[in-house]
């Protein structure tokens, strides 16, 4: 098992003709993905061919689906586009929609939050994000598929590179599945949702979270693992010497007064029985420690 | 902004010279309030509010301002403001509320006074209504706002309009708070903004031409305003150890080890947070290097660098073209961690390459103790 994706995830690539997108669909189909398609409104019944796999491109969600059975968008379209590409997936009742574009207004990623909320029937990942991998069975986004291969460490991420660090820390260990969730301020999957996935995924037995400064969503999953999860969880959060009121990349991580800081948060995971490490290293020697490897 | 949009304001001005300000409060009239404008909070209480009785008092009152400096900012300019007779004050603000992944009014017949202090000792004084980002608020969501916060009869459809207005403003300017604080009731019934405080979205920069007009260039750092001209996301901190790396969570890792590390080195910390991203092309890592070089505080380098979509070798390239780039330029010990993609490729080109400055890490950590290590020295 796995979590949000496996190896029956068949995917579309909602902007699959721009530059960034055939890139990714390249990169995708090499780690085993299964791509049926892809979606660019305009250029529909157009055949692409990336490495000799012949690609359908459609001009909406729905006639994508209907066609080729997707059960997962992986969305790769520009900014000012993107509330729309969402949208489009959301109306064809798409059940997971990953969004790997930065630089998405809020304005717009609250909407299509609220929206797919209204309709119940898809689940958001990012925007911003790398998007999420369950090695050897399905590659959705833009996590190198090289770093390592599947076992049973379950990881969930807001920051990309932190992702490809801490899977290459424990390379030789594996994952089960590891989620980049994104560091906007409104993202669609949070720590939560994967760590009760995880919690209920029977391959993963143990569980690394990465978190940074900003908001609040570390310390309601370390009250949300207090509650629900019993599998061992390591911890590690990005952004001590960040300093208030300035933005740190990502458009999420900023510190407002005293809320959002990363001391509050490690207190927090602390409280609720998580070991965090100080640097991702000994993050990685902590979950080694938990797993005896 | 608030003008632009409708919501009502008082007669004011902009002024940058103690000059302008005599002639705004004349042309206003009577009593004017002069007002730092600054982009922090607080300025009330540093001085930078002050009321003037005439237009001669205006100008004096705008020279004590003016160039005053106010939590780090420097003021350079001042807003001229009629002094309205104020029977009431309220609060009103729409903001994002992160932790529900919504939008929020808060309101409060309690205003005037520090609504942090209202909302911690008295909640109840305080309205918190969710607004949805589909739905946004209609005259309907707005007449249920000003109940929930009991606006008195007399100003409640006023307040309602105002609301209106203010979500005009709100998703208007793709804004992440929009506060008004107070707003006043003047002795004649009228409602209006007295003040406030607007958070825009910089990546909705794309569709908000006139938002390029607000940056306060002179206010900016001059090393954090030469990375934006460059495109880098760059952060300038206090700190000696000057960090490049890829990816906003790496970067801010890599500032918290370096930190730690810097305990043993007679309490070194990072210099500043900069992230060139994905792509890392030789042209970026020299813009970043030479960023990072002009900085005087700088006393060593931390370049960290996962090769995830981007590999190693061709970072490695980029740092031996950049060195290239700013030969005599860059004097400053530069300590390399690559890991990733193509590890062995890029750390031969480098150790090729053979740079006097460039020294090889294998672990984060060991880099960070030894680029702290470095900047003790």
């Amino acid at each position: 098992m796995s979590i949000f994706i496996s190896d029956a995830s068949k995917v579309i690539v909602q902007g699959m003709t721009g530059s960034e997108g055939t890139k990714h669909t390249r990169r995708m189909l090499a780690s085993g993905t299964k791509i049926v398609g892809g979606v660019t409104p305009g250029k529909g019944g157009q055949v692409v061919d990336i490495d000799g796999h012949q690609l359908p491109v459609f001009n909406t969600v729905t006639e994508a689906m209907s066609a080729t059975g997707a059960n997962v968008s992986v969305v790769f379209v520009p900014p000012k586009f993107a509330k729309a590409a969402v949208i489009d997936a959301i109306d064809a009742t798409m059940p997971l929609v990953v969004v790997i574009t930065e630089g998405i207004p809020v304005h717009d990623s609250a909407s299509f939050y609220a929206y797919s909320q209204t309709k119940g029937t898809t689940q958001i990942i990012g925007p911003n994000c790398p998007g999420l991998i369950s090695p050897g069975k399905s590659n959705v986004g833009i996590i190198p598929a090289d770093i390592t291969g599947a076992g049973p460490i379950g990881l969930v991420s807001k920051s990309g590179t932190l992702t490809y660090q801490m899977m290459y820390e424990l390379r030789d260990i594996g994952f089960s599945t590891a989620v980049g969730i994104g560091g906007d301020p409104v993202i669609g999957t949070t720590h939560i949702d994967c760590l009760r996935a995880f919690q209920d995924d029977p391959e993963t037995t143990a569980i690394v979270m990465i978190g940074e400064i900003g908001g609040d969503a570390e310390e309601r999953a370390a009250a949300f693992i207090a509650e629900y999860v019993t599998k061992p969880v390591v911890g590690y959060v990005a952004g001590f010497t960040a300093p208030e009121g300035k933005t740190m990349g990502h458009a999420g991580a900023i510190v407002s007064g005293s809320s959002g800081t990363a001391q509050g948060k490690k207190d927090a995971l602390e409280a609720a029985g998580v070991k965090v490490g100080q640097t991702p290293s000994e993050t990685a020697r902590l979950l080694r420690a938990i797993l005896g490897r | 902004m608030f003008e632009k949009h409708g919501v009502p304001v008082l007669a004011a001005a902009i002024a940058t010279t103690a000059d302008e300000a005599e002639k705004a409060a004349t042309d206003i009239g009577g009593k004017v309030v002069v007002k730092a404008q600054v982009k922090v909070g607080g300025r009330g209480k540093a001085g930078g509010v002050k009321l003037a009785e005439n237009p001669q008092d205006a100008r004096e009152k705008a020279g004590a301002i003016l160039g005053m400096d106010i939590k780090g900012h420097t003021v350079r300019t001042v807003m001229i403001a009629a002094a309205a007779p104020i029977a009431a004050e309220y609060y009103l603000s729409i903001l994002l509320d992160r932790s529900n992944r919504t939008f929020l009014v808060m309101a409060s017949v309690s205003g005037g006074m520090d609504i942090e202090e209202v909302a911690r000792t008295t909640p109840e004084k305080l309205a918190k209504i969710p607004v949805s980002a589909v739905d946004g608020i209609s005259l309907a969501k707005a007449k249920e706002i000003v109940a929930a916060a009991a606006f008195p009869a007399d100003v409640a459809d006023q307040v309602v309009q105002v609301l209106l207005k203010l979500w005009d403003v709100f998703q208007g300017e793709d804004a992440t708070l929009v506060e008004v604080n107070p707003l006043v009731k003047t002795n004649d019934g009228k409602i209006i903004a007295l003040d406030g405080k607007v958070t825009l979205d910089e990546n909705a920069d794309f569709r908000q031409p006139d938002h390029q007009g607000l940056v306060d260039q002179d206010a900016e750092n001059p090393l954090e305003a030469a990375a934006k001209e460059k495109g880098l996301n760059y952060v300038k901190l206090d700190g000696q150890v000057g960090i490049i790396g890829n990816g906003a969570g790496l970067v801010m890792s890599t500032l918290d080890v370096v930190a730690y590390a810097g305990e043993k080195h007679g309490g070194v910390r990072p210099a500043n947070f900069l992230d060139i991203g994905g792509g890392a092309s030789a042209q970026i890592m020299a813009d970043g290097l030479s960023i990072i070089l002009g900085d005087e505080d700088v006393k060593s380098v931390f370049v960290n660098v996962f090769g995830g979509i981007t590999a190693c070798d061709a970072v490695a390239s980029g740092i031996v073209q950049a060195l290239e780039l700013l030969g005599p330029k860059a004097t400053k010990p530069i300590v390399v961690r690559l890991d990733g993609n193509n590890v062995v490729e890029g750390r031969a080109i480098l150790a090729k390459a053979a740079h006097p400055l460039v020294e090889q890490a294998d672990t984060m950590d060991g880099a960070a103790n030894r680029a702290a290590e470095l900047a003790a020295k």
